[in-house]
Order: C-alpha cells, then sequence, then structure tokens
C-alpha cells in the first residue's frame, strides 16, 4: 500500500512540477506541457536505442526539452503574459501542431526500452526497484525546485519577480530572463518525467494526454505556489487515488481523483497554497 | 420580444444583413433539390456542430467563460440519447430520447458548473478544470468495453463505441414513420439552427444578455451594482453546455455511432477552434464561420486527419498571435465599414452577403 502510494506521489508530482512552475510563475497554463513530456521520452529512448547508458540518455531528454521550453517562451509565450487566456489557446495549438505532426513524421508508435530490470522482496509480494527510482526522483526533483529558488541568485529574482514583476523589473532584475529561465525549468522538469517514465511505457506521439489530467488536477489543488502547493496536493490526491485504486481499479481512482479536486476547489478555491499563505497572515 | 433580435450585443443589424440571411436561409432550402443525396447528408453533418460552438460563443464570447469541456457534454447527451434510445425501444420514443438526452447534459452542467462557479474557479483554471472531467470521461468510457458495462439492452463497447440505436424519427402520414436521415436530417438541422440562432439573438440583447455582457467586462463591477454574478453564469453554463448536448444527440443519431473518440484530446479542442477562428465576440461570425471551417476540413481530412489537425493547430496559435479577435468577425468588420463608406446608412453587414 505504502508502495503504490509512493508510485502513485511520483507519478503526481514529477508530470505536475513543470506545469506548476510555470503556472506560479507567469499565470500561465502550458498547455503544450504533455508534449514537452513526450519530447523528453523520445529524446531518451532515441539516445538508448543508439547506444547510450539510460541515465545519461535521460539527462540529455531533460535538457533536450528545457532548451525546447526556452525557445517557445521566447517566440509564442512571451506575447501573451498580459492575456493568460490566449496563451492557453496559444499552447493548446502548439500542442495540436507537435502531436500530429509527430503522428505523420514518427508514426504511431516506436519501440521503447524495457523497464530496467531488479526486484526485491518484501515478506511475499516483489517490487520492482526502478518505481524507487522514480519516488526518488520526485523528491529528487522537489528538492532541485526547492535549492534553485531559495538558494540561488536566480531565486530571489524570480520570487521578487513572482510577487511583484514591475517591482522587480525597476530594481534591476532580468524579469525577461528570468521567465525565459523559468519556462525552460519548467519544460526540462516535464522533459525529466517523460524521461523517468519511457521506460515503463508505450512511447506514442499521443502519449502526452496521460500524464495531463494529473498534472492539472495537482496543480488547481496545489494553488500557484510549488513548494507551499505542489507537493501537499500530490500527497492528499495519491492518498485518495491510491484507496480508491485498491478499492476498485484504476478508472475508479481517476474518477474519484477529479470528483475529489471539484470538491477542493468548492471549499479552497486558491488551492492549498493559497490556504496556507493565507495562514500565514 | 421579436424587436430584441437586433440590438448591441450582435453584429448585423440592418436591413443588408437581414436580406442576406433571407437569401441565404432560401438557398440553403432549396439546395437538396439540386446537390445529390451525399452532399445534403455531409451538410447535414455539418450544421449538427455549429450548436456545439454557438453554446462555447455564448459562454466564451459573452459571458468570458472559457469552458473545454464541450465534448464532454456532447459526449453525455450523445451516450444517453444511445441508451435511452435502444433502453425506451425505439419508434416516437426517440423524441423523448432526445429531450432527456439534452437535459441530462444540463444537468451536469448544473452539477459541474455549481461546484466551479461557486468554488469562483475563475479564468484558465476554468478552462483545465472542465478540460480534465473532459479526458477522464473519455477514458471511462473507453475502458467500458466488457459486458458488464451495459445499461438495460445498451451496450457502451468501450474504444470501439455505441452503435444500434434508431435513429431519430416520428410518426409520419398514413402510418409511415419520418427518419431523420439524409435530407430530412438537413432540414431538422436548418429549423433547429433557425430557432437557436434567433433564440441566442433574443436573450443575448434582452437584460439577461446585457448583464453577462457586464461580467464578462468586469465581474465585480457587476456585482456591486447588484446582480448575482454566479446565477448568471451558472445559467449561462447550463444553456451553452446543453446546445452542445444538441449537438451530441444529432451526432449520434446521424450515423447512429458514437465512440470515446468525439470526447477525448483532439477532439476537444475542435470547438475552440471553431470558435476562436470565427470570432468568439459575435453569434453570428460563430454561425458562419464554424460552417465554413467544418466544410473546408472535411474536404482536407479525406487526405490526412493528421494534416487537418496540424492546421487546425496552426489555425489557432495564428489566431491569436495574428487576429486575438477572430478572422470572420475582422472580415466581417471590414465589410460593415465598407458598406458604411459607400453611404448605405446604418449599414452593418456581416460577410454572410458577400
Amino acid at each position: 500500500m505504502l508502495y503504490q502510494f509512493a508510485d502513485v506521489f511520483a507519478f503526481l508530482i514529477l508530470s505536475a512540477a513543470g506545469l506548476a512552475i510555470v503556472f506560479g510563475m507567469m499565470g500561465v497554463i502550458n498547455m503544450a506541457h504533455g508534449e514537452f513530456i513526450m519530447c523528453g521520452a523520445y529524446v531518451t529512448v532515441g539516445l538508448v536505442h543508439a547506444g547510450f547508458p539510460l541515465p545519461l540518455a535521460q539527462l540529455c531528454g531533460t535538457l533536450a526539452a528545457g532548451v525546447i521550453g526556452v525557445i517557445v517562451e521566447m517566440a509564442i509565450v512571451r506575447k501573451f503574459y498580459t492575456r493568460p487566456l490566449d496563451s492557453l489557446l496559444a499552447t493548446w495549438g502548439l500542442s495540436l501542431v507537435v502531436t500530429q505532426g509527430m503522428l505523420i513524421l514518427v508514426g504511431s508508435s516506436v519501440a521503447g526500452i524495457g523497464t530496467p530490470p531488479g526486484s526485491f522482496a518484501v515478506g511475499d509480494y516483489t517490487f520492482s526497484v526502478y518505481r524507487l527510482v522514480l519516488f526518488a526522483g520526485a523528491l529528487a526533483a522537489l528538492g532541485f525546485v526547492y535549492l534553485i529558488f531559495m538558494r540561488t541568485k536566480f531565486g530571489v529574482h524570480a520570487r521578487a519577480t513572482m510577487q511583484n514583476a514591475k517591482m522587480a523589473r525597476a530594481l534591476g532584475v532580468p524579469v525577461g530572463r528570468v521567465y525565459a529561465l523559468s519556462f525552460g525549468i519548467g519544460a526540462g522538469l516535464a522533459g525529466l518525467c517523460g524521461a523517468l517514465y519511457a521506460p515503463t511505457m508505450t512511447l506514442i506521439p499521443t502519449m502526452g494526454a496521460t500524464f495531463i489530467v494529473e498534472s492539472f488536477v495537482t496543480v488547481v489543488v496545489g494553488g500557484s505556489n510549488v513548494l507551499l502547493g505542489t507537493a501537499p496536493a500530490g500527497i492528499l490526491l495519491a492518498a485518495v487515488r491510491t484507496s480508491l485504486n485498491a478499492w476498485h481499479g484504476q478508472i475508479i481512482g481517476q474518477i474519484g481523483m477529479l470528483i475529489a479536486v471539484i470538491l477542493i476547489i468548492r471549499i479552497l478555491p486558491e488551492g492549498i497554497s493559497g490556504f496556507l499563505t493565507r495562514k500565514q497572515r | 420580444m421579436l424587436r430584441l433580435v437586433n440590438g448591441a450585443q450582435t453584429v448585423g443589424n440592418g436591413w443588408p444583413f437581414w436580406s442576406s440571411f433571407i437569401a441565404v436561409l432560401a438557398g440553403a432550402l432549396v439546395y437538396p433539390m439540386f446537390a445529390d443525396s451525399y452532399d445534403v447528408g455531409n451538410f447535414a453533418y455539418f450544421l449538427i456542430w455549429v450548436f456545439m460552438a454557438m453554446g462555447l460563443c455564448l459562454m466564451w464570447g459573452y459571458c468570458g467563460m472559457l469552458s473545454f469541456g464541450q465534448t464532454f457534454f456532447f459526449g453525455v447527451a450523445g451516450y444517453s440519447y444511445g441508451v435511452l434510445a435502444i433502453v425506451l425501444g425505439g419508434g416516437t420514443m426517440t423524441v423523448l430520447a432526445l429531450v432527456l438526452a439534452v437535459l441530462l447534459a444540463g444537468l451536469s452542467a448544473l452539477v459541474l458548473g455549481y461546484f466551479m462557479i461557486w468554488g469562483r474557479v475563475g479564468g484558465v483554471f476554468f478552462g483545465i478544470v472542465t478540460l480534465s472531467a473532459t479526458l477522464v470521461l473519455a477514458f471511462f468510457l473507453g475502458q467500458t468495453a466488457g459486458p458488464e458495462w451495459a445499461i438495460g439492452e445498451a451496450r457502451l463497447n468501450g474504444f470501439n463505441g455505441m452503435k444500434g440505436m434508431d435513429p431519430l424519427n416520428i410518426p409520419w402520414f398514413e402510418d409511415e414513420t419520418l427518419y431523420f436521415e439524409g435530407a430530412s436530417l438537413y432540414y431538422l438541422a436548418i429549423a433547429l439552427i433557425v430557432v437557436v440562432y434567433l433564440g441566442l439573438r433574443i436573450l443575448l440583447n434582452s437584460r439577461f444578455g446585457n448583464v453577462i455582457v457586464a461580467i464578462r467586462e468586469d465581474p465585480q463591477r457587476a456585482e456591486l451594482l447588484g446582480y448575482d454574478v454566479r446565477k448568471y453564469q451558472l445559467i449561462t453554463f447550463v444553456v451553452g453546455s446543453s446546445l452542445a448536448g444538441l449537438s451530441g444527440v444529432l451526432y449520434t443519431s446521424w450515423g447512429q455511432f458514437i465512440t470515446p473518440g468525439s470526447i477525448g484530446l483532439p477532439a476537444a479542442a475542435m470547438p475552440i477552434v471553431w470558435v476562436a477562428f470565427s470570432g468568439r465576440g459575435d453569434i453570428t461570425a460563430t454561425l458562419v464561420g464554424s460552417f465554413l471551417i467544418l466544410f473546408a476540413f472535411q474536404t482536407i481530412t479525406v487526405y490526412s486527419q493528421q494534416a487537418a489537425l496540424v492546421l487546425m493547430g496552426g489555425m489557432l496559435l495564428a489566431t491569436v498571435m495574428i487576429a486575438p479577435q477572430g478572422f470572420v468577425i475582422g472580415i466581417a468588420r471590414a465589410i460593415g465599414r465598407l458598406f458604411r463608406g459607400r453611404g448605405t446608412g446604418n449599414a452593418t453587414s456581416s460577410h454572410r452577403g458577400s
């Protein structure tokens, strides 16, 4: 049970972290988030087929998604910071183009790579080691975000921009670069998600859709602050989902999670981080 | 009340507009006499989707609620129609199935809308919560392949889709039955579009329409002026979503078939593309634009579905980057200015006449 909880938690955190950073910083929901995940996965698998070891390929996948993220920010998203709804539409348009373009270019599926072997046994049950790697990856992603935003100069700039972009600009923070980098980090985390899950699932250009519901609901419940919101939201939703999965299977788990989210937004419209921030004051 | 078909909230109020409206309607009515039945069936198919677009235009363009859930209600009503038509036993009962299915779509909009609107979910979150609900419904219906997923005689059939329901039909002269297929479905769709279109124009130019536009412009101001914003938003959401439900019922009846594919991605993005490209700010632009896009894309889809979708995505991207108000409405306004420039008085024609 704990193991399954960790599994669901890792899935939620990894798929949502990138989206949450972009939303928290810029108020933009990146509808092409799933496509960055796909990008990370494809680069990873491609490099593994080319003979790279898996961890190195995963690192490259993450970086590739991050770099593409910076380019997308500069080319498209930058124009829409004053119009968040239009940024939603623009990135959705991009998502359609990329998904269907990939279907034309590489066809509907690519030969996958197997899950790294290795398992351990507790009592009568055996568990895959790789699932634990995913859990560690989720924790590492959270730690990485914490370090970047709380312990670096960029983090200070980023938090200042988040609080008041105009004031930050007036004080000499390069707001444009902060936005581009944050979008890049968000895209990179999406790429990491894709890279880590690449060995466990079949690669299809529409695979982003598998992650998108989980990432959306986690961000909705979490609210705009990654550190305060996304992690608790992950724990809460993972708890709901794991218990429902155990009770009646995957799809009930997903529906139950959605219903939980709809109930939560009725009570906490600004998400968990909004609630916590208000309590602090 | 009929005076309200003209008003401040709708483009196209002068005589050039209404005369071209009559001309297009007359053209549409005589069209099946000249075209072969295959084309008529195709046209009926395009018209089916227009309700969904008009519903989205009402919610998004006039009330400022960007719902990504049009295909959710499309699916709820489409599947409900299928199940009801089979369970109730076809025949005239299909009309009852239509009414109940649209009501079910409206009811689900009421429930979902209550939680979102009373929870004060606005802006981008409104979009992603509705989209999450849509995707979960699509996943759910996708895994209903087994025989345990049946309501009465009606099997849901997972990804393969539901089939075997009667198309809409009513008793006709001399004990015959009129099935709404081909030309008769075409006429039914035209009649419904005229009713819905004029009805929405009346609604939008009425007090209600002015209030929802005020809410779009500034919800806080509208609230301070004494309107219960949530109530107006909820009603708008229910009406707009029920229109998506109407599309769903007609679609299921048209092909006697519905699959989860018409609910999930990328189907969920389609109404957004139609309405954004056409111009969400006006119901006429949406009506005309959606029809033209559907018509154009049917042609492209024949060659490659993926290419059509790439183009759709590109259109959405281009619309928000170049003409955020939409292309059709931009062209319509340009023509309207042209008319005025020639001195035809108060003419504000849409591009319908061109």
